[in-house]
């Protein structure tokens, strides 16, 4: 009975150590900074002569009453909503393409793969000199069509979709390479069975080949979900928010309000609400999506 | 700086040497120091090369110049790197910085460090408009380095081409956007009449054709701002006429990094930027230009802008020292001189001007001087408490004027509201 019981107490304190540097590893770095976020939001921030006051909600008050916040809001959805299925349908497409037998498909898998490597302030750069009015790429190609482009980054009506494009463009390439090594695992013989049975390629694909991806799709619909999220890279180069908040995201307000306007604590509050968003998201991934998704 | 200042300085400096003695003057001294760069142009080799005479002259001292980006990205950096209790001993950061950087407590008056008369002259030896952003309440914080005014590039063959004199730019707003119309209908819609960039530093221009027209958009002790103003709405009205009414610039905003670009391409016959850009256009274009100062309304003007010197709080007498001797070196009248020469800012003393070898390089190259004479034509640049945010608010409201979005008067309205609730505090 007592070694019974001081037996179960070993194997505890044994599981207990084995959980023990994930734990302090995911506190350290994703639980405690959550708290602290949490208690700095409900402060004014402090300055050399007045100490930080504490306001409760007053922050998440004003960002209720924040246009700025909520046209972020807005534009930060669209770019989620355009960018994932996009990029998703293209990396998809592309994989199908280099894995079939084509003549120079190592040089194909590279080229897409390429925008994948470029560092995305890089890639930014580059782009800012294709969108640019007078002298850029783009409106050089139009130019010989007679056409007067617009001007892509500094017109409110263009500066958010050309943001978009450029995203689809640096992410496609790497979801590809997800979609590429799945694709390879799926056993040549349903191929062939398909075939057997008079399939088309098209039912072939829409019945065998993209339910056996499923997994794949879940995994990328995720990163690329906390990309649309964590991307602001490129708006450092390319519009810094502009023109009027039309390209701003999220996370750049938040790195805006913090960083250079020295509001910390509104941007904790921005940031909690982010938190909120992504934790509901979560959820119903793991709970409705997830059981969806496995072929059975 | 107060004599009581003065005494406490130096009963410290006493202290010091008597608890450490030889520590000041023998020990080797480590200093870091972060500067941004806006314009074009390598400048990084520029500036290493300063750091490395002032360390061939000064064998004790050892200075560490990092690049740290914009000015934006500079000021984030600096007090990032303090808040992590990793402070630089001094930066080179937006003269515009100084409020911000007070109400963080983070920077000493460089008055409160000057002792002997030499020390006393130099610092009296910048000029008074250049200054203007670096004191407050009696203290001077910030030391003149990188510093200009917006000045007005204009591309002689195009004005040529389009039957414009080509030695005479604009010299009103009637005549720079009736010269723009006729540049952009004698090109055949080829090229643009002007240019004024609108993303990167919009306020700071909006702020040149705000005070052209009369009007000083915020108040002496950077607490209240008058963005709403008709004088200021009208400036505002002028700037979005170029583009609906004279059709001489082009829709939407105009990127402050390949405006440049443009200027040089001849895509645009005139075009306002820092005279910072100066050397680098004369470098790179490919035909005729000149540099005029900005044309008038009510009167001529243009805000100073650029960056300043400050030292950091987090540092030790020796160091403080040290940092002082390397802004005087910088600042030195042929350093400055050098400077100018290499980038196009403006040297920041009357005795730059009057070295060889600037004295030289501006009568040989006259466009050289136009920032320095625009000078007595400058206002500070727009600088407030919650610097960061006002200037948002303002670049958020002339983005939505000259995007079609809000009109004029509506933009600066809203960005009235902002800054005074921003303010509300002060």
């Amino acid at each position: 009975m007592m070694r019974a019981h001081s037996e179960r107490r070993r194997m505890q304190i044994y599981g207990a150590l084995l959980l023990l540097p994930a734990a302090l590893l995911l506190g350290a770095f994703a639980y405690l900074p959550i708290v602290l976020t949490t208690v700095r939001s409900l402060f004014l921030p402090e300055t050399a002569s007045q100490p930080a006051e504490f306001v409760a909600l007053e922050n998440y008050a004003y960002l209720f009453d924040d246009p700025v916040f909520w046209k972020v809001a807005r534009n930060n959805l669209i770019y989620a909503l355009v960018t994932i299925p996009a990029s998703i349908a293209i990396a998809l497409a592309m994989a199908l393409l280099v894995d079939s037998r084509m003549p120079g498909r190592g040089f194909v898998r590279m080229a897409y793969f390429t925008p994948t490597i470029l560092p995305m302030i890089a890639a930014a750069n580059i782009w800012m000199f294709f969108y640019a009015p007078e002298i850029g790429l783009f409106n050089g190609l139009l130019g010989w069509f007679g056409i007067d482009g617009p001007n892509w980054l500094g017109d409110p009506t263009f500066a958010l979709p050309s943001v978009i494009v450029m995203t689809i463009w640096k992410e496609a390439g790497f979801f590809m390479i997800f979609y590429l090594a799945a694709l390879q695992t799926i056993p040549p013989e349903l191929r062939e069975a398909s075939a057997l049975e008079g399939t088309g390629r098209w039912e072939h694909f829409r019945r065998v080949t993209f339910p056996l991806l499923m997994p794949t799709t879940l995994f990328v619909m995720i990163n690329a979900l906390i990309n649309a999220v964590r991307v602001v890279d490129h708006l450092f180069i390319l519009t810094k928010g502009g023109p009027n908040n039309a390209t701003n995201l999220l996370l750049y307000y938040v790195y805006e309000t913090a960083f250079s306007f020295f509001d910390r604590p509104y941007a904790a509050a921005i940031t909690m609400m982010i938190l909120v968003f992504l934790g509901l998201l979560a959820a119903v991934q793991f709970t409705v999506v997830d059981r969806r998704t496995h072929y059975q | 700086m107060s004599m009581l200042k003065r005494i406490a300085a130096g009963a410290l400096g006493t202290a010091a040497l008597v608890t450490t003695p030889l520590a000041m003057s023998q020990d080797n001294v480590e200093l870091t120091m972060y500067y941004p760069i806006a314009v074009g142009g390598p400048l990084t080799e520029v500036i290493d090369g300063l750091v490395a005479d002032f360390e061939n002259e000064n064998p004790n001292v050892s200075v560490e110049a990092i690049y740290a980006g914009n000015y934006d990205d500079t000021r984030v950096r600096a007090l990032s790197a303090i808040q992590a209790g990793d402070s630089p001993d001094l930066s080179v950061m937006f003269s515009i910085d100084l409020y911000e950087l007070l109400g963080r407590d983070v920077i000493v008056p460089v008055d409160d460090l000057v002792d002997t008369e030499a020390e006393q002259d130099w610092l009296d030896s910048f000029y008074p408009g250049l200054m203007e952003n670096g004191q407050t309440g009696g203290d001077t914080y910030g030391i003149p380095f990188q510093r200009s005014t917006i000045v007005m590039y204009w591309n002689k063959d195009a004005f040529a081409e389009a039957g414009l004199d080509p030695e005479q730019p604009p010299q009103n707003w009637t005549e720079m956007a009736e010269m723009g119309q006729q540049i952009r209908s004698a090109s055949d819609g080829e090229r643009w009449g002007a240019m004024i960039p609108s993303t990167g530093y919009p306020y700071w221009m909006f702020q040149a054709l705000a005070f052209q027209n009369g009007h000083r958009l915020m108040s002496d002790d950077g607490t209240a701002v008058q963005f709403d103003d008709p004088a200021a709405v009208e400036a505002l009205e002028y700037w979005v006429d170029l583009t609906d009414q004279y059709a001489a610039m082009p829709d939407g905003t105009i990127e402050w990094g390949t405006l440049r670009q443009n200027f040089l391409e001849g895509e645009t016959a005139m075009m306002w930027h820092s005279t910072g850009n100066l050397t680098a256009v004369k470098e790179s274009a490919d035909f005729d230009f000149g540099v005029a100062m900005l044309p008038a309304s009510e009167q001529r003007g243009s805000p100073t802008g650029g960056g300043n010197f400050y030292i950091f709080k987090d540092t030790t007498d020796a160091e403080r020292e040290a940092a002082l001797d390397l802004m005087q070196f910088m600042t030195a009248p042929e350093r400055a001189a050098n400077w100018s020469i290499e980038t196009g800012y403006m040297g920041v003393s009357p005795d730059a001007y009057e070295t060889e070898a600037l004295e030289s390089y501006v009568a040989d190259f006259p466009p050289a001087a136009v920032a320095r004479d625009q000078l007595e034509h400058a206002t500070a640049e727009l600088s407030t408490y919650e610097g960061g945010q006002i200037r948002q608010a303002l670049n958020n409201a002339i983005q939505a004027a000259l995007t079609g979005e809000q009109t004029p008067a509506d933009a600066l309205a809203d960005a009235q509201r902002q800054a005074d609730r921003v303010l509300r505090r002060y």
